[in-house]
């Protein structure tokens, strides 16, 4: 048999058994960054799935004796808020509504940046130039204006919140879409699967949105980050979900007149949002230099 | 031999990078000297180490190099005593480099002048006037036209020879007394490739400096370098005198070398290639004895793998050293022939069908001015009335430079794109007009391509079964179980084993990722494959076994092979007609013997001039073509060579095109030129008077 | 260069009508509710449906975009409901609040931007590097109002040295000047990490580059190879995002404006929203948008002021 002579001593080579997903898990140990990350994002997925177990109180009781000091005690290790709610309990159910609504979110916008960037990417063209023209349109839109009409005008919920946050991110996963589709339509394998006769969508979806995945990964997380940013912004602005349910950025807007007094019931769901976010926005610095080391 | 201190010298040099999997010894124990005025050509494979050397020498190894052991001097001074404002002078000043990639090693934003006068400001201290001066004469020097509109230009705005030229200039700029040469003519085109090794070959004799010129061409090598080490996984495992080492081949792995190259005026029916068995070992399991020794022929269990073998003198010859403790027992070098060559070509000679045939094929892509169309906008035309055909079972070649159309011309018989006008037929099929998308499956099944670029051939997300048995299913219309059988089967015919169907490519070397698209394309059993540049991304030993894998593959098929290529040695080698073709033309279309031996073309004549053969009793005429190709916007309006030819006759071939000579044996020569004084210009590589 | 303004001038245009239309379309879905939020929930149906009327809201919503554009085209904004003024009288003032602070907040991501993220960039995953870019991370992950908290629990609570709201209610000197500290922080320290972070990026990408390389063997010093090669080639690709924060500067200040009760843009946005004020929305967006796509145009021109491949293809 005559072999070539191997790609060389690389790194590569060592890793060759671990394949798929599990390579990056595998390499994600070697950063240290996007290991805290992903330990921050993992601690509040299971707070948030566990909510119903952790969660010491109803977060919507009154604990109106505590009122009397809500400073963190035995009872309320966190303290109360100024209506005597314990803030441990509703910081665990909170993470549960921004652990929803956030990811449902992104993917709604992502199907939808998928589908229309894999469409303007492949077929290139007017289409493209509509798509984009649109996509432009809607970017140079203040993203806080558009929140605030569709919130005040069609009532706060979490559908609206999806919707809003939707719309405003779907265009800019076009683009990125678009942008990794044009690049990777001028790959041979494409042309070699166009000469065996596959049809356009198994060319899109199975040729080349796969190999888009690294940077798209990356992307969600970073959009994990700004879209768990943007319910906690609505929520200080008073847009966010109905009360009583337990959220964030509520949670910082209805106590921040007390902050004189008790600074504690605002800087609690502040540290907790922020810890998400970094947890994210660590994560996706992590995946991003790995993903740049192969 | 002077007793001058060497401008550079190599004392038990050992480099390593420092990487999360450990240290890599790359270079383990490397020493070689070069004299004043000296040039040293070190070549290799891929991965040998040679453009490790090359950074070494300039002490600059980045972050995870390191010098481990040994000495690197300088004019007698050792490297790694010198302080960073010590080394900041020698650097630029006293040794200079040129790059592989010209157009990413100027920098894009500053303009031409600016980047070669910082030389003399930093080095000699020279006034920004004085540094002007000093960088237009460079320019000149280096045969750039209008040097003061160069010196204002910007890097894009310039070919990539020209690009090349400038980086040459920079590295003179300071009279530097050591030049070292990183591929500096990979990724040029041919023509343009002869004529910088022949200015580089020009100003080594003007300035008088030493060169190491690092190349995996051992052709560049024999037109600049005084010396040649070939080098083997970080080992020099022999070096010499040029006419020495090409005369006597000592060490196995340059025999090997030479095996694997189709030299031109070689062909697949007197001169086999024979590639090198076996892979190169990994620099972290480096074996005991000679690093070559599980890929050597003649390898001696225990003499050659017990201990580290010395590097030796070649007897009567001072300077001609080799690393292998058997040299003198090997039989004398001679290339491998086939006895039976007079056989196998009687056999190709048989009337066979055609099976493609083209007709007036033009490709024209039109530019519009603007998004809306309009008026305005130019028309760029890709192929320009092109006719060609080729018969069943033989292997058509397509040669010719970068922007030549061949392209083009593969996209179009693929499908990918449609021609503008005339005819592609395929068997009985026009499917010039047919886009892929169009094209039945049974065409689609009869006609499949080899791409070029090993690393985009195949999808990275999929594993090497599914590439093949998805083809299988699309154009065999079989099952899914079938298919992955006989997926099995495609790996063994192209030799690879059954279990790399689990692989993903990136666990995949080049060659066997090209052996893969390979098996891809025999899915449907083609009656034409189309193969563009399949071999041009690989090191010459895989080269070698992928060109006898198509040819091996082509006759148990009886294939029709469309083989498009800029390199004309594998041309020579592989194929039994030969178009070549310049923008968007043919320009001589015929047999490979009938093509390469006059008459020729103007065109094809200067091509073989500047093929870099490594051979150095081989005489070459030299021609030099002037000027770069014209852009395919603006072709000239009678023969498209006129820019460029040296034979050009008059006005005539700039004002009209170019009749066409045919010969008896279907010969075809665009020219002016009558055939009569075609026929006799001289042959352009001949022998050396013996 | 005429044909690129020319076109970039004509997108501009297309952009405002599209986007101001599309706020019209948005907001008619509930038409009644602009005069209820004018007469309070007190109010009669037949009152609101005489307002309604008076004000024209009930007729086709392509009719009072016309018109409304027309008033726009003749240099009138309209009249606010919720600030019973003509628009331009608070929209100006309230502008002219926000550029004090996107001017200084500004002032400050330009330059430290720059040198934070070609100081982390030049030596890839030095520890200069690393401190500054998992900074930038940290500071940019916390969100306006949760850094707002922290700054005052700090300068306001517990050291005493700020004021925690900025009505600009005093006069000027220190007093008003202590009044933008906070947030100005807060701006600079949510946009700062991103800006940042892209300039870095692009140092890091630049600094792989061959003709790095060829700087350094030529012999420069490392301090020239940076100002020299490297500096130009890495402000290529951050300058457009640099240019787009003056956007999120003007308009994206509405969190900002919410925790210090700063009189500004942001705040009669919010405003202007919760009560339906159409007037002002328009407004505050054609404004908006003017700045987002001037942005643009900008930040492409210099684009191609600094990548001689573009000017001279």
């Amino acid at each position: 048999m005559a072999v070539e002579t191997s790609p060389g001593p690389t790194r590569r080579s060592l890793l060759a058994p671990v394949t798929g997903r599990l390579r990056q898990i595998a390499l994600l140990r070697e950063s240290p960054v996007g290991m805290v990350g992903a330990a921050l994002v993992l601690f509040w997925a299971l707070v948030a799935l566990f909510a119903p177990f952790l969660a010491p109180y109803d977060p919507n009781a009154n604990d109106y004796l505590a009122l009397a000091d809500p400073t963190p005690s035995a009872e309320h290790w966190l303290g109360t808020d100024n209506q005597g709610r314990d803030m441990l309990s509703r910081v665990i159910w909170g993470s549960r509504t921004v652990l929803t609504v956030a990811p449902i979110a992104v993917i709604c916008a992502y199907v939808i940046g998928c589908l229309f960037g894999l469409l303007a990417g492949y077929y290139r063209g007017w289409m493209d130039t509509v798509m984009m023209r649109i996509a432009d349109i809607i970017l140079s839109f203040p993203v806080i204006i558009l929140y605030i009409i569709i919130i005040a005008t069609y009532g706060p919920s979490a559908a609206n919140i999806v919707i809003a946050v939707t719309f405003t991110a779907a265009p800019q996963i076009i683009r990125i879409v678009r942008g990794l589709t044009l690049e990777i339509r001028e790959r041979d394998y494409v042309a070699a699967a166009k000469m065996r006769g596959e049809s356009t969508w198994y060319i899109m979806l199975v040729e080349i949105l796969p190999n888009a995945r690294g940077p798209l990964i990356v992307d969600a997380c970073l959009r994990m980050g700004y879209t768990i940013i943007a319910i906690g912004v609505l929520g200080f602005l008073g847009l966010g979900l109905p009360p009583p349910d337990p959220d964030w950025g509520g949670m910082v807007k209805d106590t921040y007149g007390f902050m004189s007094i008790w600074p504690h019931m605002a800087l609690i769901p502040c540290a907790a949002i922020s810890s998400l976010v970094v947890g994210f926005n660590l994560l996706a610095d992590g995946l991003r230099e790995i993903s740049l080391r192969d | 031999m002077t007793q001058q201190t060497p401008v550079l010298e190599l004392q038990n040099a050992s480099i390593s990078y420092f990487t999360r999997a450990g240290e890599i010894n790359v270079v383990p124990d490397l020493s070689f000297k070069l004299e004043q005025g000296e040039a040293l050509g070190l070549v290799g494979e891929s991965g040998c180490g040679k453009s490790t050397v090359a950074f070494a020498v300039m002490s600059y190894l980045g972050g995870a190099g390191r010098l481990t052991s040994g000495r690197i001097l300088f004019e007698g001074r050792d490297m790694s005593s010198m302080s960073a404002a010590e080394l900041r002078q020698i650097r630029g000043g006293k040794m200079a480099m040129v790059y592989q990639d010209p157009m990413s090693s100027l920098n894009p934003v500053m303009r031409i002048g600016q980047q070669l006068i910082e030389v003399p400001i930093i080095h000699q201290g020279a006034s920004k006037k004085e540094a002007r001066i000093r960088a237009l004469h460079m320019l000149k020097e280096v045969n750039l036209p209008d040097p003061e509109s160069v010196f204002e230009r910007y890097p894009h705005q310039l070919s990539g020879g020209q690009q090349q030229r400038v980086v040459i200039a920079m590295a003179l700029m300071a009279e530097p007394s050591l030049l070292v040469m990183d591929e500096p003519t990979t990724g040029l085109d041919v023509t343009v490739e002869a004529a910088v090794l022949d200015l580089v070959r020009r100003l080594r004799q003007v300035h008088n400096s030493a060169i190491v010129f690092i190349s995996h061409n051992l052709g560049t090598v024999v037109r600049i370098c005084d010396r040649i080490g070939v080098m083997y996984a970080g080992e020099l495992v022999e070096e010499g005198p040029i006419s020495e080492v090409f005369r006597r081949p000592s060490h196995p792995y340059t025999r090997g070398l030479l095996n694997c190259i189709p030299a031109l005026g070689s062909d697949k029916h007197s001169t086999p290639l024979v590639p090198i068995p076996g892979q190169v070992p990994p620099a972290l399991h480096r074996p005991k004895g000679c690093i070559f020794s599980s890929r050597c022929a003649y390898v001696v269990q225990g003499r050659c793998t017990d201990h580290r073998i010395p590097m030796e003198h070649v007897r009567d010859s001072g300077r001609h050293r080799v690393q292998c403790v058997r040299y003198d027992e090997l039989d004398p070098y001679r290339r491998p022939t086939t006895a039976t060559s007079a056989a196998a070509v009687a056999a190709e000679e048989r009337e066979a069908d055609s099976v493609l045939e083209i007709e007036h094929l033009r490709k024209i892509y039109h530019q519009a001015a603007s998004i809306f169309g309009g008026e305005g906008g130019y028309d760029v035309k890709a192929l320009n009335d092109i006719s060609l055909s080729a018969k069943r079972g033989t292997t058509l070649a397509i040669v010719g430079e970068s922007g030549c159309g061949k392209s083009t011309l593969a996209k179009v018989l693929t499908g990918l794109e449609e021609a503008t006008s005339g005819t592609v037929r395929l068997e009985e099929t026009d499917i010039g007009k047919l886009s892929v998308e169009k094209r039945g499956t049974e065409i689609k099944r009869k006609l499949q391509m080899v791409f070029q670029n090993p690393d985009s051939t195949l999808n990275p997300s999929h594993s090497v079964g599914y590439a093949i048995s998805r083809s299988l299913r699309r154009l065999k219309r079989i099952g899914g179980r079938q298919a992955r059988q006989e997926a099995r089967q495609l790996m063994e015919t192209v030799k690879l084993p059954a279990d790399f169907v689990m692989r993903k490519p990136r666990q995949l070397s080049g060659g066997q990722k090209q052996r893969v698209a390979i098996a891809r394309a025999l899915a449907g059993d083609p009656d034409l494959v189309v193969a563009d540049e399949p071999v041009s991304a690989l090191d010459v030993s895989v080269q070698a076994a992928i060109i006898n894998l198509l040819m091996e593959i082509q006759s148990g098929r009886d294939a029709t092979l469309l083989f498009i290529s800029h390199d004309l040695s594998v041309v020579r080698y592989l194929a039994d007609r030969v178009a070549v073709m310049y923008l968007g033309k043919v320009v001589e279309f015929g047999s490979v013997e009938d093509v390469f031996n006059p008459p020729y073309h103007p065109y094809t004549e200067a091509l073989l001039s500047a093929v870099p053969i490594p051979d150095p009793d081989l005489q070459q005429k030299r021609i030099i073509l002037e000027g770069s190709i014209p852009s395919v916007t603006d072709i000239p309006k009678g023969c498209p060579f006129a820019t460029r030819c040296p034979r050009k006759i008059g006005e005539i071939c700039d004002t009209t095109p170019p009749p066409e000579h045919r010969t008896a044996s279907g010969h075809r020569i665009l020219c002016h030129i009558p055939l009569d004084e075609l026929k006799h210009f001289e042959p352009v590589i001949s022998t050396a008077a013996e | 260069m005429t044909a690129f303004f020319a076109k970039r001038a004509g997108y501009l245009l297309l952009t405002m009508v599209v986007v101001s239309f599309a706020i019209f379309t948005i907001m008619e879905f509930t038409p009644g509710q602009v005069a209820r939020k004018v007469l309070g929930p007190f109010a009669t149906q037949l009152q609101v449906d005489m307002l309604t009327e008076e004000m024209g809201l009930n007729r086709p919503v392509v009719v009072r975009y016309l018109e409304w554009a027309g008033n726009v085209l003749q240099g009138d904004l309209g009249r606010s409901t919720l600030y019973k003024q003509p628009v331009a009288n608070v929209l100006w003032d309230r502008l002219g609040n926000t550029a004090i602070l996107a001017a200084i907040a500004f002032a400050i991501i330009v330059p430290a931007s720059i040198i934070l993220g070609v100081a982390a960039g030049m030596r890839e995953a030095s520890l200069l590097d690393r401190t500054i870019s998992i900074g930038g991370i940290v500071t940019t992950s916390i969100p306006e109002f949760a850094s707002g908290v922290f700054l005052v629990s700090i300068f306001v609570i517990w050291l005493g040295w700020l004021p925690g709201t900025s009505t600009l209610n005093t006069g000027g000197g220190w007093p008003l000047a202590s009044q933008l500290v906070l947030p100005v922080a807060v701006m600079v320290l949510y946009d700062l990490g991103y800006v940042v972070r892209m300039v870095r990026a692009s140092m890091v990408e630049v600094m792989t580059r061959p003709y790095i390389r060829t700087a350094i063997l030529k012999g420069l010093s490392f301090r020239d190879v940076i100002l020299k090669h490297a500096l130009r080639n890495a402000m290529i690709a951050p300058f457009t995002v640099i240019l787009l924060q003056i956007n999120y500067l003007v308009t994206g200040v509405v969190v900002v404006e919410a925790v210090f009760a700063y009189p500004g843009f942001g705040r009669l946005i919010l405003e202007a929203g919760l009560s339906q004020d159409v007037a002002v929305i328009e407004a505050a967006t054609l404004v908006a948008v003017f700045i987002t796509v001037m942005a643009q145009i900008i930040g492409d021109f210099g684009y191609m002021l600094l990548n001689p491949r573009i000017r001279f293809s």
